[in-house]
């Protein structure tokens, strides 16, 4: 049975995530509305794909608590996976399977009815560029066929929540284009879509709102615009810079 | 559990092993290449198809005044076609060649054996007369068709002996089973391996599984596929799926490849059905080895290496390699060996209790290590 609809597409409270003496989300406390595109910045190793695994149940939290579409991530995370799609940072796909297969597995493992698999997949495929390469195998797909094909395993059975880590990394400007036109389908429909992006002006030009993280922690939290206005920034990525420094950050 | 996903999965498993060359190579050439290598090797390609004949020893120690008996006796072994006949002066000598297989079988022609026939042909009707005496009989236990086949043999022999040529057809106070007529291959040192082959390809399985898991766990497969709804008892199941139809192609391909290097094998078809189930519980078994070395280690390489732990044991201990002494029953492949050995190459029916134990001791190991693969792979071998 579906819990009621609270509007929350996400709500965060108080999350904290430890690995021994490094905290990676310290707090952390947000709530994302359904509908809507939410850009989820920060530096490396700010906490961002942290957060995310704790989202999408791969990750138990320290403390706090998370729910995702009115599901606790922690007590049902089942119901949670039927209704997230998740396309990683690191783009995982089994090389020794076609574009179109890779696709249709994830369908599968979705529990879609064959029939919307097969026009879904096909449409996808052709939305991102890879109709004709279909039938190939991923293993020998170029680096940004095979973020494409990520994308399209994480977007095939229309989530109703989809969380895009650096969905554009690598990609030319023709495919970066045709994601962004992914994203504006979601939305268009009423998804929700949670963006993580090194490139601001993407986060700029899709996201309603913005949350910018730092060592585990909300830093900002508002639309776009109102956070250039607030900082006095022409871009976001002002804002950004302003916000978390210059200095060059790694990997924790 | 959903049949769907399990099936999606048990799909990418197989097309997996047959589109990726290493995988191919290991679970279903090497088979092939070890099968026609060793039957080119130890085999006896093409002079497999005469008919059997049994070495069998007589041991004359009649001392009888006429010994036109212990002769007769002789010939009419001879005289089988089957039965080739070499003669002992005495009882060590025969029993020592019986245990090293020199001869299959041996006849021990007893003191008064004369003397008993004649007392016999002298007062056929009155058994008070009758010098009664005993044949030593000794027949090689390692074979259940020679156990089977030499003594209604030797017995007919003798009734053949004391009664003539209308021994079978007169009605005597005697029964006598009539020999089963028996066409059988010469067994060559092929044909004693062979039944350890079968074994020997589904034990790779263990590195199958170590790497498919480890593999996919270092590429962000498995974290993938728990992104969906996928549980991993679903992974765990499609995995021991897709390895038993592995192991049961692996056991078609033995057969047949072995057949065609001249291996006879003396089994029914319900003997074959039972091999393909007592090799799927040996598969089980091997894909718990394989998630036991997939969640010890990190890395697809080390897995390899480290799956040898469970292989190489298995491989000398249990399968074609002989002379395993008691150490053999310590590792699952043994039973697999001696079961499909008993039907095989000595043709034991289903209901033999040996080969029942046999079935049962995999099936429990199968089970044991399947229960203790998952436990510790989901306890150390995940993200």
């Amino acid at each position: 049975m579906l819990p009621q609809s609270t509007g929350q597409a996400i709500s965060i409270k108080n999350l904290v995530k430890r690995y021994e003496d490094v905290t990676a989300v310290d707090d952390l406390s947000f709530s994302v509305e359904a509908g809507e595109v939410f850009g989820l910045l920060g530096p490396n190793g700010a906490g961002k794909s942290t957060t995310i695994n704790i989202l999408s149940g791969l990750l138990e939290p320290t403390s706090g608590s998370a729910t995702v579409m009115g599901f606790d991530v922690q007590k049902e995370p089942g119901k949670v996976k039927e209704r997230i799609g998740v396309c990683p940072q690191e783009p995982a796909f089994f090389p020794y399977l076609t574009g179109k297969e890779n696709v249709e597995l994830m369908g599968n493992l979705q529990d879609m009815p064959k029939e919307k698999l097969r026009e879904r997949t096909d449409w996808l495929l052709d939305q991102v560029g890879l109709g004709e390469a279909s039938s190939r195998r991923a293993g020998k797909y170029s680096g940004g066929m095979v973020r494409r094909t990520s994308l399209a395993m994480a977007l095939v059975h229309d989530p109703e929540l989809a969380f895009l880590d650096e969905p554009t990394v690598g990609l030319d400007p023709q495919s970066r284009r045709a994601t962004w036109g992914l994203i504006e389908d979601l939305k268009g429909r009423g998804r929700t879509v949670i963006l993580t992006t090194h490139y601001i002006e993407e986060a700029e030009a899709l996201s309603d709102r913005v949350g910018i993280i730092d060592h585990g922690r909300l830093i900002a939290l508002d639309t776009p615009q109102a956070l250039m206005e607030e900082h006095g920034a022409e871009n976001l990525e002002e804002v950004f810079i302003k916000l978390t420094g210059r200095k060059i950050r790694e990997e924790v | 559990m959903r049949a769907q996903r399990v099936t999606a999965l048990v799909t990418k498993e197989l097309k997996k092993l047959v589109r990726e060359p290493a995988n191919l190579f290991m679970a279903l050439i090497f088979p092939i290449v070890m099968t026609v290598a060793f039957g080119a090797a130890f085999g006896g390609l093409g002079s497999g198809s005469m008919d059997a004949t049994y070495t069998v020893g007589i041991v004359d120690l009649d001392a009888s005044a006429n010994p036109v008996w212990a002769e007769a006796f002789r010939e009419g072994i001879s005289d089988t076609g089957v039965l080739i006949v070499r003669e002992y002066g005495e009882n060590e000598t025969a029993h020592a060649d019986l245990l090293q297989g020199k001869i299959n079988a041996f006849v021990i022609l007893p003191e008064d054996f004369g003397d008993s026939v004649d007392s016999f042909l002298a007062h056929p009707a009155d058994p008070a007369l009758w010098i009664n005496s005993t044949l030593g009989l000794a027949v090689d236990q390692g074979s259940m068709i020679i156990g089977a086949v030499v003594p209604p043999l030797i017995q007919q022999v003798l009734a053949v002996t004391l009664f003539g040529e209308q021994a079978l057809t007169l009605a005597l106070p005697l029964s006598i089973a009539a020999p089963t007529q028996v066409t059988s291959s010469h067994l060559s040192q092929f044909d004693y391996m062979a039944p350890g082959l079968f074994a020997f390809s589904a034990i790779f399985i263990t590195m199958l599984v170590a790497q498919a898991f480890s593999t996919e766990r270092e590429q962000g497969l498995l974290r993938r596929i728990s992104m969906t709804p996928t549980s991993s008892s679903e992974v765990i199941v499609s995995q021991v799926i897709s390895n038993m139809i592995t192991g049961a192609t692996q056991t078609a391909i033995v057969y047949l490849f072995s057949g065609l290097m001249g291996f006879r094998s003396q089994a029914t078809v319900a003997g074959i059905a039972y091999a393909f189930v007592i090799i799927l519980f040996l598969v089980l078994c091997n894909v718990g080895f394989g998630l036991i070395t997939a969640s010890l280690v990190k890395s697809s390489g080390a897995a390899t290496g480290l799956s040898f732990l469970f292989i190489l044991p298995q491989m000398f201990l249990g399968t074609f390699v002989p002379n395993t002494g008691g150490i053999g029953r310590f590792v699952p492949s043994y039973y697999v060996t001696d079961a499909l050995t008993s039907l095989f190459l000595r043709g034991a029916p289903l209901s033999s209790p040996v080969i029942l134990m046999d079935l049962l001791v995999v099936a429990v190991v199968g089970v044991v290590t399947m229960v203790v693969g998952i436990v510790v792979f989901q306890r150390f071998g995940g993200d």
